[in-house]
């Protein structure tokens, strides 16, 4: 047996029954990445002996008989803007190049105490920044599917590392799209969470009022697996919401069942129009087809005002990041220049050198966006073009139960195609930041392939805190796409 | 609403962003930030009459807790991060002249 080849659930539960040790698990992993990292570059950094230490520590429990989580002992790859205690934290920057977090951010340490097993860091777009994973400081990463294409971004390195088998699961975060899209480009699944329901406590902030850490794996049940296990309000974060207190035990898991009947999905027009390619529309429109032979009720229906969504998003994450990325100034951590003359210009040069071409571009964007004379002009404008589509998904979802359409409007792109033209790369967020202006979850679930041999994503949104039903329609498509 | 971007609205922002452009990149911010405000100008056509600001997709209430130390002094570990150091201070460049 390869194990490989197994789900997340599947290695679990032969760790507990002793089947397959966790250094197996561990051992079979690395030598994935061993193999394919010399040409994917998935991680940013690997920790082969902290894994085994974790290894030989969470075996110990499970032999003691300790009640452990069905995922104990299933390695899992962490996004390397999420902080983890004595293992290197980057952002895929050159800013953060030797930082070394002192502490774990909470999501980490659920996965510490329900035993999961960190292999290693993955690469991503400079602190979120991008669509490709081609502006990270340590290189690009490569589609495991093509790799003379992107794996999409920015969680680029955890979406192609779980594609390789180089992991059975990984943690990314969400912006405007940064699970979804790259899940799709890389023939994963993805979920991003409610606002508020994962905890941010750890996470290096890029737009706190948008991004939310999320599951990313080879099937929706692992998916809801991990979930499970990160969700929850936490009093470190302010932001996080009592409302994930509230639904019962939080079980997502209990939700893998195979009916959609009378599930009610709309289909927004402006997703399917001009831009979108045409075997991408095929697939998402065989999909829905799908859901209403197993008795969903289907209908396109028209958002409004979808043409300001890219605008509003770009001016208020770039204001966020503007005001987030103030901190990196070479004083406690991080990069510092060599040459300076005092502190104002060891600031000023230490940012310079530290930060990458995008990052640079989307601070001087935020910082204008938020000067005197500016402000009400930008920022207060998209923050009430925010509203009005906060607004209009409510209408939405008091019709519907789910929103489906495509994950994004193209499969993988070649490498270096969308570098250079930063509007393009923006427009492709166009399907997946909804999610984020609106703080509803959303999931992206393979749905086929092009002509090209390229996966294609199909994503599905629920109201507010309303996972479960996400969980459930997405695991019901994967059973019946598959028969 | 639209706005040509000029050296001096360049040199502004570079300061209020803390970031030092040479010449060319100066050029090139210039075209890289017109280009996205052109992109992002749109948004005045957008009839926001009445519609009042979200910074927060839920309430926007405070959260207040008691300022209890839970933690034990970690100083050792985060000059561990430091760029340049001493003792148990972190070092900077002077900035206030004797």
């Amino acid at each position: 047996m390869d194990i490989n080849e197994l789900s997340a659930l599947e290695l679990g539960q032969q760790i507990q029954k002793k089947e397959i040790s966790v250094k197996e698990a561990v051992e079979a992993s690395f030598q994935k990445i061993e193999e394919k990292e010399p040409t994917l570059n998935c991680y940013v950094t690997t920790d082969y002996e902290g894994a085994l230490l974790q290894a030989e520590a969470v075996q110990d429990r499970i032999n003691r008989g300790e009640r452990m989580g069905a995922l104990a002992g299933v390695p899992i790859a962490v996004k390397d803007n999420i902080c983890t205690k004595n293992l290197r934290t980057t952002c895929s920057s050159k800013m953060l190049y030797n930082f070394v977090p002192t502490y774990d951010s909470e999501a980490v340490t659920k996965l510490k105490n329900a035993g999961l097993i960190i292999l290693g860091k993955t690469n991503m777009d400079e602190f979120g920044m991008g669509s490709t994973t081609e502006t990270s400081y340590y290189g690009v990463t490569k589609n495991p599917w093509d790799i003379t294409r992107v794996p999409g971004g920015s969680s680029g390195g955890s979406c192609a590392a779980v594609a390789a088998k180089e992991t059975f699961l990984a943690l990314g975060t969400d912006t405007g799209g940064s699970i979804r899209q790259p899940s799709a480009f890389c023939g994963v699944t993805g979920l991003k969470p409610t606002y508020g329901t994962v905890s941010r406590y750890g996470l290096i902030a890029y737009g706190s009022s948008l991004e939310q850490i999320g599951p990313i794996g080879k099937n929706v049940s692992d998916c809801a697996a991990l979930l499970e296990l990160i969700y929850g309000r936490d009093v470190k974060d302010s932001t996080s919401v009592v409302e994930c207190d509230a639904s019962p035990d939080g079980s997502f898991m209990g939700m893998l069942k195979e009916d959609v009947r009378g599930l009610r999905i709309g289909i927004p027009k402006e997703f399917l129009a001009e831009g979108l390619n045409e075997e991408v529309k095929a697939s998402v429109l065989k999909a829905a087809h799908g859901f209403e032979e197993n008795g969903a009720i289907v209908e396109e229906f028209s958002l409004a005002n979808v043409s300001y969504a890219i605008p509003a998003y770009y001016i208020i994450a770039s204001c966020e990041a503007s005001s987030n990325l103030g901190r990196y100034d070479g004083v406690k951590y991080g990069y510092r220049s060599k040459e300076y003359q005092g502190l104002t210009d060891m600031y000023r040069k230490s940012r310079t050198e530290g930060f990458g071409t995008e990052v640079k571009r989307r601070i001087m964007l935020g910082s204008f966006a938020l000067s005197s004379g500016y402000y009400e002009a930008y920022y207060l404008k998209a923050l009430k073009a925010r509203t009005l589509m906060k607004q209009e998904f409510e209408k939405a979802f008091a019709k519907y139960d789910l929103i489906l359409g495509p994950t994004a409007p193209t499969t993988a792109m070649k490498l270096g195609e969308n570098l250079q033209d930063p509007i393009q790369m923006y427009l492709g967020d166009m399907d997946t930041i909804f999610a984020n202006m609106t703080g509803c979850p959303a999931i992206s679930i393979p749905c086929g392939m092009d002509s090209k041999g390229l996966p294609i994503g199909l994503q599905l949104m629920a109201n507010c805190f309303r996972e479960d039903t996400l969980i459930q329609a997405a695991y019901a498509y994967e059973r019946f796409s598959e028969a | 609403m639209t706005k040509k971007i000029d050296d001096k609205t360049i040199a502004y922002v570079s300061t209020l962003a803390s970031l030092e452009l040479l010449p060319e990149e100066k050029e090139s911010a210039k075209k890289d930030l017109s280009q996205m405000l052109d992109f992002v100008d749109c948004l005045s056509q957008l009839d926001t009459e009445g519609v009042s600001p979200m910074s927060n997709v839920f309430n926007e209430v405070n959260v207040f807790r008691e300022d209890e130390v839970v933690n034990s002094d970690g100083s050792e570990a985060t000059l561990h991060n430091a760029p340049e150091k001493k003792d148990r201070y972190f070092v900077v460049p002077k900035t206030i002249e004797p």
